[in-house]
Protein backbone atom coordinates (compact mmCIF):
# COMPACT_ATOMS: atom_id res chain seq x y z
CA UNK A 1 0.00 0.00 0.00
CA UNK A 2 2.73 2.20 1.27
CA UNK A 3 4.65 0.97 -2.06
CA UNK A 4 1.67 1.61 -4.37
CA UNK A 5 1.08 5.23 -2.86
CA UNK A 6 4.70 6.36 -3.28
CA UNK A 7 5.16 5.14 -6.93
CA UNK A 8 1.72 6.87 -7.51
CA UNK A 9 3.16 10.27 -6.53
CA UNK A 10 6.59 9.21 -8.31
CA UNK A 11 4.29 9.06 -11.68
CA UNK A 12 2.01 11.94 -11.09
CA UNK A 13 5.70 14.79 -10.15
CA UNK A 14 6.77 12.75 -13.71
CA UNK A 15 3.77 13.51 -15.53
CA UNK A 16 3.92 17.39 -14.29
CA UNK A 17 7.37 18.00 -14.69
CA UNK A 18 7.65 15.95 -18.22
CA UNK A 19 3.75 17.45 -19.57
CA UNK A 20 5.01 20.57 -21.10
CA UNK A 21 7.79 18.87 -22.60
CA UNK A 22 6.05 16.82 -24.29
CA UNK A 23 3.25 19.24 -25.07
CA UNK A 24 5.63 21.38 -26.88
CA UNK A 25 7.60 19.09 -28.37
CA UNK A 26 3.55 17.39 -29.81
CA UNK A 27 2.69 21.00 -30.77
CA UNK A 28 5.75 21.32 -32.74
CA UNK A 29 4.59 18.86 -34.94
CA UNK A 30 1.69 19.71 -36.20
CA UNK A 31 1.68 20.57 -39.76
CA UNK A 32 -1.06 23.53 -39.74
CA UNK A 33 -0.36 26.33 -37.81
CA UNK A 34 -2.40 25.68 -34.78
CA UNK A 35 -2.08 24.63 -31.30
CA UNK A 36 -3.75 21.48 -31.24
CA UNK A 37 -2.16 18.01 -29.36
CA UNK A 38 -2.04 15.59 -29.96
CA UNK A 39 -0.76 16.41 -33.02
CA UNK A 40 -2.49 15.83 -36.33
CA UNK A 41 -0.56 15.00 -39.75
CA UNK A 42 2.98 15.21 -37.83
CA UNK A 43 5.60 16.56 -39.71
CA UNK A 44 8.92 18.56 -39.74
CA UNK A 45 7.65 21.28 -41.46
CA UNK A 46 8.08 24.45 -38.70
CA UNK A 47 11.77 23.12 -38.09
CA UNK A 48 12.53 23.45 -42.17
CA UNK A 49 10.52 27.03 -41.41
CA UNK A 50 12.57 27.88 -38.39
CA UNK A 51 15.89 27.20 -40.05
CA UNK A 52 15.38 28.91 -43.08
CA UNK A 53 14.36 31.77 -41.55
CA UNK A 54 16.74 34.42 -40.56
CA UNK A 55 15.21 36.28 -37.90
CA UNK A 56 14.94 32.97 -35.79
CA UNK A 57 18.40 31.74 -36.89
CA UNK A 58 19.59 34.91 -35.88
CA UNK A 59 18.27 34.87 -32.78
CA UNK A 60 19.37 31.48 -31.63
CA UNK A 61 23.13 32.08 -32.50
CA UNK A 62 22.95 35.15 -30.46
CA UNK A 63 21.66 33.02 -27.86
CA UNK A 64 24.33 30.29 -28.43
CA UNK A 65 27.09 33.15 -28.81
CA UNK A 66 26.07 35.12 -25.11
CA UNK A 67 25.93 31.49 -23.35
CA UNK A 68 28.79 30.29 -24.24
CA UNK A 69 30.67 33.11 -23.60
CA UNK A 70 29.19 33.97 -20.12
CA UNK A 71 30.04 30.45 -19.68
CA UNK A 72 33.66 31.43 -20.56
CA UNK A 73 33.79 34.71 -18.65
CA UNK A 74 32.87 33.03 -15.54
CA UNK A 75 34.76 30.38 -14.81
CA UNK A 76 37.92 33.03 -15.68
CA UNK A 77 36.47 34.49 -12.56
CA UNK A 78 35.19 31.47 -10.69
CA UNK A 79 38.46 29.47 -11.07
CA UNK A 80 41.13 31.83 -9.74
CA UNK A 81 38.63 32.35 -6.45
CA UNK A 82 37.96 28.79 -5.97
CA UNK A 83 42.05 28.02 -6.76
CA UNK A 84 43.37 30.57 -3.94
CA UNK A 85 40.57 29.74 -1.65
CA UNK A 86 41.89 26.08 -1.48
CA UNK A 87 45.33 26.72 -2.21
CA UNK A 88 46.36 30.12 0.13
CA UNK A 89 43.81 29.79 2.25
CA UNK A 90 42.87 33.49 0.66
CA UNK A 91 40.84 35.28 2.41
CA UNK A 92 40.50 37.91 -0.30
CA UNK A 93 39.17 35.29 -2.34
CA UNK A 94 36.24 34.52 1.01
CA UNK A 95 35.31 37.82 0.38
CA UNK A 96 35.22 38.01 -3.57
CA UNK A 97 33.10 34.67 -3.06
CA UNK A 98 30.53 36.71 -1.11
CA UNK A 99 29.92 39.18 -3.57
CA UNK A 100 29.67 36.25 -6.49
CA UNK A 101 26.97 35.22 -4.01
CA UNK A 102 25.20 38.54 -3.91
CA UNK A 103 23.52 37.86 -6.75
CA UNK A 104 21.83 34.71 -6.08
CA UNK A 105 19.86 37.13 -3.67
CA UNK A 106 18.79 39.40 -6.01
CA UNK A 107 15.09 38.44 -7.47
CA UNK A 108 15.87 38.36 -11.68
CA UNK A 109 13.76 41.25 -12.25
CA UNK A 110 15.77 43.59 -9.51
CA UNK A 111 19.17 42.63 -11.51
CA UNK A 112 17.47 43.67 -14.87
CA UNK A 113 17.10 47.47 -13.21
CA UNK A 114 20.24 47.44 -12.18
CA UNK A 115 21.93 46.08 -15.44
CA UNK A 116 19.87 48.81 -17.55
CA UNK A 117 20.90 51.39 -15.02
CA UNK A 118 24.62 50.17 -15.15
CA UNK A 119 24.63 50.08 -19.02
CA UNK A 120 22.92 52.97 -19.24
CA UNK A 121 24.74 55.03 -16.70
CA UNK A 122 27.73 53.60 -18.86
CA UNK A 123 26.27 55.01 -22.36
CA UNK A 124 26.98 51.51 -23.59
CA UNK A 125 23.63 50.72 -24.74
CA UNK A 126 22.01 47.60 -26.47
CA UNK A 127 25.44 45.83 -27.13
CA UNK A 128 26.00 41.89 -26.78
CA UNK A 129 28.88 42.71 -24.43
CA UNK A 130 26.38 43.59 -21.99
CA UNK A 131 24.16 40.44 -21.55
CA UNK A 132 27.85 38.51 -21.73
CA UNK A 133 28.66 39.92 -19.00
CA UNK A 134 25.78 40.44 -17.00
CA UNK A 135 24.78 36.74 -17.50
CA UNK A 136 28.27 35.87 -16.07
CA UNK A 137 28.50 37.62 -13.24
CA UNK A 138 25.01 36.87 -12.70
CA UNK A 139 25.68 33.09 -12.93
CA UNK A 140 29.11 33.42 -11.38
CA UNK A 141 27.91 31.31 -8.24
CA UNK A 142 27.38 28.44 -9.93
CA UNK A 143 30.66 27.50 -11.56
CA UNK A 144 32.18 28.39 -8.07
CA UNK A 145 29.72 25.67 -6.06
CA UNK A 146 31.04 23.33 -8.86
CA UNK A 147 34.62 24.21 -8.97
CA UNK A 148 34.41 24.08 -4.31
CA UNK A 149 32.58 20.40 -4.46
CA UNK A 150 36.02 19.78 -7.24
CA UNK A 151 38.47 21.19 -5.02
CA UNK A 152 37.18 19.51 -1.72
CA UNK A 153 37.34 15.98 -3.81
CA UNK A 154 40.84 15.86 -4.44
CA UNK A 155 42.86 13.94 -2.07
CA UNK A 156 45.87 15.65 -0.69
CA UNK A 157 47.95 12.64 -1.01
CA UNK A 158 48.24 13.71 -5.49
CA UNK A 159 49.57 17.09 -4.80
CA UNK A 160 51.67 15.68 -2.15
CA UNK A 161 53.29 13.37 -4.03
CA UNK A 162 53.32 15.26 -7.19
CA UNK A 163 55.09 17.78 -4.72
CA UNK A 164 57.69 15.49 -3.44
CA UNK A 165 58.43 14.55 -6.83
CA UNK A 166 59.78 17.91 -7.74
CA UNK A 167 56.44 19.23 -9.26
CA UNK A 168 56.29 23.12 -8.64
CA UNK A 169 53.21 25.23 -7.94
CA UNK A 170 52.47 25.54 -12.04
CA UNK A 171 53.34 21.95 -12.94
CA UNK A 172 51.03 20.61 -9.80
CA UNK A 173 48.37 22.74 -11.22
CA UNK A 174 48.60 21.34 -14.81
CA UNK A 175 49.24 17.92 -14.13
CA UNK A 176 47.29 16.92 -10.81
CA UNK A 177 44.64 19.69 -10.73
CA UNK A 178 43.22 20.04 -14.00
CA UNK A 179 42.46 16.89 -15.10
CA UNK A 180 40.95 16.16 -11.45
CA UNK A 181 38.92 19.52 -11.61
CA UNK A 182 38.18 19.07 -15.55
CA UNK A 183 34.50 17.42 -14.66
CA UNK A 184 33.29 20.07 -12.02
CA UNK A 185 34.39 23.21 -14.42
CA UNK A 186 32.57 21.74 -16.99
CA UNK A 187 29.50 21.23 -15.49
CA UNK A 188 29.65 24.94 -13.68
CA UNK A 189 30.15 26.40 -17.07
CA UNK A 190 27.90 24.15 -19.01
CA UNK A 191 24.94 25.74 -15.90
CA UNK A 192 25.76 29.02 -17.00
CA UNK A 193 25.50 27.99 -20.29
CA UNK A 194 22.02 26.48 -20.07
CA UNK A 195 20.79 29.25 -17.86
CA UNK A 196 22.03 31.74 -19.79
CA UNK A 197 20.56 30.47 -22.91
CA UNK A 198 17.07 30.63 -20.86
CA UNK A 199 16.99 33.82 -18.84
CA UNK A 200 15.01 36.42 -20.56
CA UNK A 201 14.43 39.28 -18.59
CA UNK A 202 17.78 40.73 -17.96
CA UNK A 203 18.56 40.10 -21.81
CA UNK A 204 16.03 42.05 -22.96
CA UNK A 205 16.10 45.20 -20.39
CA UNK A 206 20.62 45.42 -21.16
CA UNK A 207 20.08 44.77 -25.04
CA UNK A 208 16.62 43.45 -26.15
CA UNK A 209 15.65 45.60 -29.14
CA UNK A 210 19.39 45.70 -30.52
CA UNK A 211 20.15 42.05 -29.63
CA UNK A 212 17.17 39.57 -29.62
CA UNK A 213 18.08 36.39 -28.06
CA UNK A 214 15.60 33.72 -28.39
CA UNK A 215 13.87 33.88 -25.33
CA UNK A 216 13.16 37.20 -25.88
CA UNK A 217 12.17 36.58 -29.91
CA UNK A 218 9.78 33.62 -28.57
CA UNK A 219 8.19 36.00 -26.01
CA UNK A 220 7.53 38.75 -29.15
CA UNK A 221 6.01 36.29 -31.25
CA UNK A 222 3.80 35.11 -28.24
CA UNK A 223 2.68 38.91 -27.99
CA UNK A 224 1.94 38.80 -31.97
CA UNK A 225 -0.62 35.27 -31.66
CA UNK A 226 0.28 31.66 -31.98
CA UNK A 227 3.65 30.31 -34.33
CA UNK A 228 4.41 26.81 -34.68
CA UNK A 229 8.00 27.78 -35.12
CA UNK A 230 8.08 29.01 -31.26
CA UNK A 231 7.51 25.36 -30.35
CA UNK A 232 10.42 24.34 -32.88
CA UNK A 233 12.45 26.92 -31.05
CA UNK A 234 11.67 25.69 -27.80
CA UNK A 235 12.93 22.12 -29.04
CA UNK A 236 16.00 23.29 -30.31
CA UNK A 237 16.77 24.46 -26.50
CA UNK A 238 15.80 21.36 -24.83
CA UNK A 239 18.08 19.22 -27.45
CA UNK A 240 21.01 21.74 -26.52
CA UNK A 241 20.45 21.28 -22.71
CA UNK A 242 19.96 17.55 -22.98
CA UNK A 243 22.79 17.32 -25.13
CA UNK A 244 24.90 19.93 -22.50
CA UNK A 245 23.70 17.41 -19.64
CA UNK A 246 24.35 14.25 -21.33
CA UNK A 247 27.96 15.41 -21.99
CA UNK A 248 28.02 15.99 -18.00
CA UNK A 249 26.72 12.58 -17.50
CA UNK A 250 29.24 11.08 -19.87
CA UNK A 251 32.56 12.90 -18.82
CA UNK A 252 31.68 12.86 -14.97
CA UNK A 253 29.47 11.64 -12.22
CA UNK A 254 26.36 13.27 -12.15
CA UNK A 255 25.26 12.89 -8.91
CA UNK A 256 28.05 13.59 -7.75
CA UNK A 257 28.86 16.92 -9.49
CA UNK A 258 25.58 17.67 -8.48
CA UNK A 259 27.01 17.02 -4.90
CA UNK A 260 25.64 13.96 -3.89
CA UNK A 261 27.19 11.28 -2.50
CA UNK A 262 26.24 7.63 -3.33
CA UNK A 263 26.54 4.44 -1.06
CA UNK B 1 50.84 36.09 -1.10
CA UNK B 2 51.57 37.71 -4.25
CA UNK B 3 50.78 35.10 -6.67
CA UNK B 4 47.27 34.74 -4.91
CA UNK B 5 47.40 38.93 -5.66
CA UNK B 6 48.35 38.02 -9.04
CA UNK B 7 45.33 35.37 -9.50
CA UNK B 8 42.58 37.96 -8.25
CA UNK B 9 43.21 40.30 -9.38
CA UNK B 10 40.66 39.93 -12.84
CA UNK B 11 37.73 38.30 -10.57
CA UNK B 12 38.00 41.47 -8.21
CA UNK B 13 37.57 44.28 -10.85
CA UNK B 14 35.02 42.13 -12.45
CA UNK B 15 32.92 41.44 -9.59
CA UNK B 16 34.03 45.21 -8.24
CA UNK B 17 32.69 46.81 -11.86
CA UNK B 18 30.24 44.48 -12.30
CA UNK B 19 28.09 43.70 -9.05
CA UNK B 20 29.36 46.05 -6.28
CA UNK B 21 29.39 49.47 -8.44
CA UNK B 22 25.78 48.90 -10.17
CA UNK B 23 24.63 47.93 -6.66
CA UNK B 24 25.65 51.53 -5.57
CA UNK B 25 24.77 52.94 -8.56
CA UNK B 26 21.39 51.31 -8.17
CA UNK B 27 21.10 53.22 -4.67
CA UNK B 28 22.07 56.36 -5.80
CA UNK B 29 19.51 56.18 -8.85
CA UNK B 30 16.37 55.57 -6.33
CA UNK B 31 17.15 59.17 -4.84
CA UNK B 32 17.72 60.64 -8.09
CA UNK B 33 14.56 62.89 -9.94
CA UNK B 34 13.37 61.10 -13.14
CA UNK B 35 13.82 62.42 -16.50
CA UNK B 36 11.11 61.17 -19.00
CA UNK B 37 13.28 62.44 -21.94
CA UNK B 38 16.25 60.33 -20.57
CA UNK B 39 16.75 57.92 -17.61
CA UNK B 40 17.52 60.22 -14.84
CA UNK B 41 19.11 63.74 -13.79
CA UNK B 42 21.23 64.49 -11.44
CA UNK B 43 20.02 65.66 -7.38
CA UNK B 44 18.37 64.27 -4.28
CA UNK B 45 15.08 63.74 -3.68
CA UNK B 46 12.70 60.59 -2.33
CA UNK B 47 9.86 61.15 -4.51
CA UNK B 48 10.40 57.43 -5.75
CA UNK B 49 10.28 56.29 -2.28
CA UNK B 50 7.30 58.02 -1.30
CA UNK B 51 5.25 56.48 -3.96
CA UNK B 52 6.29 53.38 -2.40
CA UNK B 53 3.88 55.14 0.74
CA UNK B 54 0.11 54.13 -1.67
CA UNK B 55 -1.46 51.71 -0.42
CA UNK B 56 -2.02 50.35 -3.83
CA UNK B 57 1.93 49.77 -4.06
CA UNK B 58 2.14 47.97 -0.95
CA UNK B 59 -0.62 45.68 -1.35
CA UNK B 60 0.92 44.56 -4.47
CA UNK B 61 4.17 43.91 -2.58
CA UNK B 62 2.14 41.60 0.00
CA UNK B 63 0.67 39.66 -3.05
CA UNK B 64 3.91 39.31 -4.93
CA UNK B 65 5.37 38.02 -1.57
CA UNK B 66 2.35 36.23 -0.72
CA UNK B 67 2.41 34.31 -3.83
CA UNK B 68 6.09 33.60 -3.74
CA UNK B 69 5.57 31.74 -0.02
CA UNK B 70 3.32 29.94 -1.67
CA UNK B 71 5.06 28.62 -4.89
CA UNK B 72 8.07 28.19 -2.24
CA UNK B 73 6.30 25.97 -0.02
CA UNK B 74 4.53 23.94 -2.72
CA UNK B 75 8.10 23.75 -4.21
CA UNK B 76 9.05 22.18 -0.79
CA UNK B 77 6.32 20.06 0.36
CA UNK B 78 6.53 18.02 -3.56
CA UNK B 79 10.31 18.52 -3.71
CA UNK B 80 11.36 17.18 -0.36
CA UNK B 81 9.94 13.96 -0.57
CA UNK B 82 10.67 13.53 -3.86
CA UNK B 83 13.90 14.13 -3.72
CA UNK B 84 14.17 12.25 -0.66
CA UNK B 85 13.10 8.97 -2.51
CA UNK B 86 15.29 9.67 -5.82
CA UNK B 87 18.44 9.49 -3.38
CA UNK B 88 17.07 6.45 -2.08
CA UNK B 89 16.73 5.24 -5.43
CA UNK B 90 19.39 2.63 -7.25
CA UNK B 91 22.04 4.84 -9.24
CA UNK B 92 20.57 4.43 -12.80
CA UNK B 93 17.23 5.09 -11.55
CA UNK B 94 18.94 8.43 -9.50
CA UNK B 95 20.53 9.70 -13.24
CA UNK B 96 17.10 9.03 -14.80
CA UNK B 97 15.49 11.51 -12.92
CA UNK B 98 17.94 14.30 -12.52
CA UNK B 99 18.61 14.22 -15.92
CA UNK B 100 14.87 15.07 -16.70
CA UNK B 101 15.37 17.10 -13.80
CA UNK B 102 17.68 18.92 -15.96
CA UNK B 103 15.75 18.61 -18.96
CA UNK B 104 12.82 20.93 -17.39
CA UNK B 105 15.60 23.57 -16.38
CA UNK B 106 16.38 23.82 -20.24
CA UNK B 107 13.00 25.52 -20.45
CA UNK B 108 13.28 29.37 -20.73
CA UNK B 109 10.51 31.19 -18.55
CA UNK B 110 9.09 32.34 -21.27
CA UNK B 111 8.81 28.26 -22.73
CA UNK B 112 7.72 27.00 -19.78
CA UNK B 113 5.16 29.74 -19.73
CA UNK B 114 4.22 30.00 -23.14
CA UNK B 115 3.71 25.53 -22.69
CA UNK B 116 1.31 25.89 -19.54
CA UNK B 117 -0.14 28.20 -21.90
CA UNK B 118 -1.08 25.39 -24.16
CA UNK B 119 -1.98 23.34 -21.81
CA UNK B 120 -4.52 25.27 -20.01
CA UNK B 121 -6.33 26.48 -23.10
CA UNK B 122 -9.59 25.24 -24.23
CA UNK B 123 -8.74 22.74 -26.65
CA UNK B 124 -5.82 20.10 -24.98
CA UNK B 125 -6.00 18.15 -22.28
CA UNK B 126 -6.40 19.66 -19.11
CA UNK B 127 -9.68 21.19 -19.04
CA UNK B 128 -11.76 18.07 -21.13
CA UNK B 129 -10.11 16.31 -18.11
CA UNK B 130 -11.09 17.79 -15.64
CA UNK B 131 -14.69 17.75 -17.05
CA UNK B 132 -14.44 14.15 -17.68
CA UNK B 133 -13.71 13.98 -13.86
CA UNK B 134 -16.49 16.35 -13.28
CA UNK B 135 -14.72 18.71 -11.74
CA UNK B 136 -15.61 21.42 -14.17
CA UNK B 137 -19.06 22.10 -15.79
CA UNK B 138 -18.03 22.47 -19.25
CA UNK B 139 -14.44 23.16 -21.11
CA UNK B 140 -13.18 25.91 -21.03
CA UNK B 141 -9.93 27.72 -21.32
CA UNK B 142 -8.26 27.65 -17.97
CA UNK B 143 -5.79 31.12 -18.51
CA UNK B 144 -6.09 34.05 -17.16
CA UNK B 145 -5.95 33.04 -13.65
CA UNK B 146 -3.84 32.91 -10.12
CA UNK B 147 -3.63 29.43 -10.67
CA UNK B 148 -2.02 29.20 -14.11
CA UNK B 149 0.28 31.53 -12.46
CA UNK B 150 1.01 29.80 -9.24
CA UNK B 151 1.14 26.33 -11.54
CA UNK B 152 4.15 27.53 -13.81
CA UNK B 153 5.94 29.33 -11.41
CA UNK B 154 5.71 25.47 -8.86
CA UNK B 155 7.24 24.12 -12.30
CA UNK B 156 9.88 26.49 -12.64
CA UNK B 157 11.09 26.93 -9.57
CA UNK B 158 10.96 22.68 -8.79
CA UNK B 159 14.36 21.74 -10.51
CA UNK B 160 16.18 24.69 -8.31
CA UNK B 161 14.56 23.57 -4.72
CA UNK B 162 15.11 19.66 -5.51
CA UNK B 163 18.99 20.53 -6.94
CA UNK B 164 19.52 22.61 -3.57
CA UNK B 165 17.83 20.07 -1.38
CA UNK B 166 19.77 16.84 -3.18
CA UNK B 167 23.60 17.16 -1.89
CA UNK B 168 22.28 17.26 1.75
CA UNK B 169 19.25 14.19 1.51
CA UNK B 170 21.85 12.15 -0.18
CA UNK B 171 24.30 12.66 2.27
CA UNK B 172 22.05 11.73 4.93
CA UNK B 173 23.52 8.24 6.49
CA UNK B 174 19.88 5.14 5.15
CA UNK B 175 21.43 3.53 8.80
CA UNK B 176 20.30 6.26 10.92
CA UNK B 177 16.59 5.95 9.41
CA UNK B 178 16.41 1.93 9.93
CA UNK B 179 18.06 2.30 13.56
CA UNK B 180 14.78 4.39 14.16
CA UNK B 181 12.47 2.33 12.21
CA UNK B 182 13.78 -0.61 13.94
CA UNK B 183 13.10 0.88 17.83
CA UNK B 184 9.99 1.03 16.46
CA UNK B 185 9.61 4.50 14.99
CA UNK B 186 6.60 4.96 12.32
CA UNK B 187 7.40 6.69 9.24
CA UNK B 188 6.27 9.92 10.31
CA UNK B 189 7.88 10.35 13.41
CA UNK B 190 11.05 9.01 11.82
CA UNK B 191 10.52 11.73 8.76
CA UNK B 192 9.41 14.55 11.81
CA UNK B 193 12.06 13.29 14.39
CA UNK B 194 15.12 12.32 12.08
CA UNK B 195 14.89 13.27 8.50
CA UNK B 196 13.70 17.08 9.08
CA UNK B 197 16.14 17.86 11.41
CA UNK B 198 18.77 16.59 9.69
CA UNK B 199 18.36 18.87 6.55
CA UNK B 200 16.69 21.98 8.16
CA UNK B 201 19.37 23.98 6.79
CA UNK B 202 19.20 22.57 3.33
CA UNK B 203 15.26 22.53 3.41
CA UNK B 204 14.99 26.68 4.48
CA UNK B 205 17.84 27.35 1.49
CA UNK B 206 15.72 25.48 -0.94
CA UNK B 207 12.61 27.82 0.49
CA UNK B 208 14.98 31.18 -0.06
CA UNK B 209 16.20 30.06 -2.86
CA UNK B 210 12.56 29.49 -4.31
CA UNK B 211 11.21 32.21 -2.92
CA UNK B 212 13.76 34.50 -4.49
CA UNK B 213 13.35 33.11 -7.98
CA UNK B 214 9.57 33.51 -7.94
CA UNK B 215 9.62 37.01 -6.67
CA UNK B 216 11.95 37.43 -9.92
CA UNK B 217 9.69 36.09 -12.56
CA UNK B 218 8.36 38.37 -14.63
CA UNK B 219 6.67 36.38 -17.60
CA UNK B 220 4.43 34.15 -16.08
CA UNK B 221 2.20 36.63 -14.24
CA UNK B 222 2.44 38.62 -17.99
CA UNK B 223 1.61 35.85 -19.66
CA UNK B 224 -0.95 33.59 -17.30
CA UNK B 225 -2.59 36.36 -15.65
CA UNK B 226 -4.91 39.28 -15.64
CA UNK B 227 -3.67 42.70 -14.63
CA UNK B 228 -5.03 41.78 -11.13
CA UNK B 229 -2.24 39.19 -11.15
CA UNK B 230 0.41 40.91 -11.44
CA UNK B 231 3.40 41.01 -9.65
CA UNK B 232 5.82 42.96 -8.48
CA UNK B 233 8.00 42.06 -11.31
CA UNK B 234 5.43 43.25 -13.73
CA UNK B 235 4.88 46.59 -12.22
CA UNK B 236 9.29 47.30 -11.43
CA UNK B 237 9.77 46.72 -15.37
CA UNK B 238 6.43 48.80 -16.64
CA UNK B 239 7.77 51.63 -14.43
CA UNK B 240 11.35 51.26 -15.95
CA UNK B 241 9.45 50.53 -19.73
CA UNK B 242 6.50 52.12 -20.04
CA UNK B 243 6.71 54.54 -17.22
CA UNK B 244 10.04 55.90 -18.05
CA UNK B 245 10.71 56.22 -14.58
CA UNK B 246 13.95 54.39 -13.61
CA UNK B 247 14.54 55.74 -10.11
CA UNK B 248 11.24 54.63 -9.47
CA UNK B 249 11.70 51.33 -10.39
CA UNK B 250 14.77 51.13 -8.79
CA UNK B 251 13.20 52.03 -5.62
CA UNK B 252 11.04 49.58 -5.90
CA UNK B 253 13.38 47.16 -6.56
CA UNK B 254 15.37 48.24 -3.49
CA UNK B 255 12.29 47.67 -1.45
CA UNK B 256 11.21 44.29 -3.06
CA UNK B 257 15.01 42.94 -2.00
CA UNK B 258 14.42 44.36 1.58
CA UNK B 259 11.08 42.74 1.74
CA UNK B 260 12.15 39.64 0.75
CA UNK B 261 15.67 39.66 3.09
CA UNK B 262 13.04 40.18 6.15
CA UNK B 263 10.86 37.42 4.95
CA UNK B 264 13.49 34.86 4.57
CA UNK B 265 15.38 36.07 7.96
CA UNK B 266 12.11 35.38 9.25
CA UNK B 267 11.90 31.89 8.43
CA UNK B 268 15.30 31.30 9.29
CA UNK B 269 14.40 32.73 12.62
CA UNK B 270 11.01 30.68 12.81
CA UNK B 271 12.37 27.94 11.87
CA UNK B 272 15.57 27.85 14.36
CA UNK B 273 12.73 28.70 17.05
CA UNK B 274 10.22 25.92 16.50
CA UNK B 275 12.43 22.80 15.98
CA UNK B 276 14.74 23.12 18.75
Amino acid sequence: MRAAARRLFLVLIAVFLAAPLVVVAGVSFNREPRMTFPPRNPSWRWYGVFFSDDGWTAALSHSLEIAALAALVSITIALPIAYTRWRYRSSVAGWLEAIARLPFLLPLIVLGILFLAFWSWLGHVGRIENTILSHAVVFVGLPLASLAIGFRSIDPAYVEAARTMGARGGDVFRTVLVPLLLPYAACGMIFVFILSLNEYIIAYLVAGYEVETLPIKVFNSLRMGFQPTMCVGAMVFVAVGVLGFGAIAAIGDLPKLLGGRLR
Amino acid sequence: MLRSAALLTWPALALLALVVLPLLLLIRISLAPPDPDGLWTSGVVFDAYRNLAEPAWFATLVYSLCIAVLVAAIGLVLGFPLTLLITRMRRPHQVTWLVLLLATLTLSDVLIAFSWQVMLSKRIGLSQMLVWLRLMPQVDSLTPSVGAVIASIVYLVMPFTMLTLYPSLSAMPTEQLEAARMLGASPRVVFQTVVIPLNRAAALTAFAVSALLALGTYVCPIVLGRPQNWTMAVIISNAALAGHNVPLAAAMSLALVAAALVLIAAAFFGARHRWR
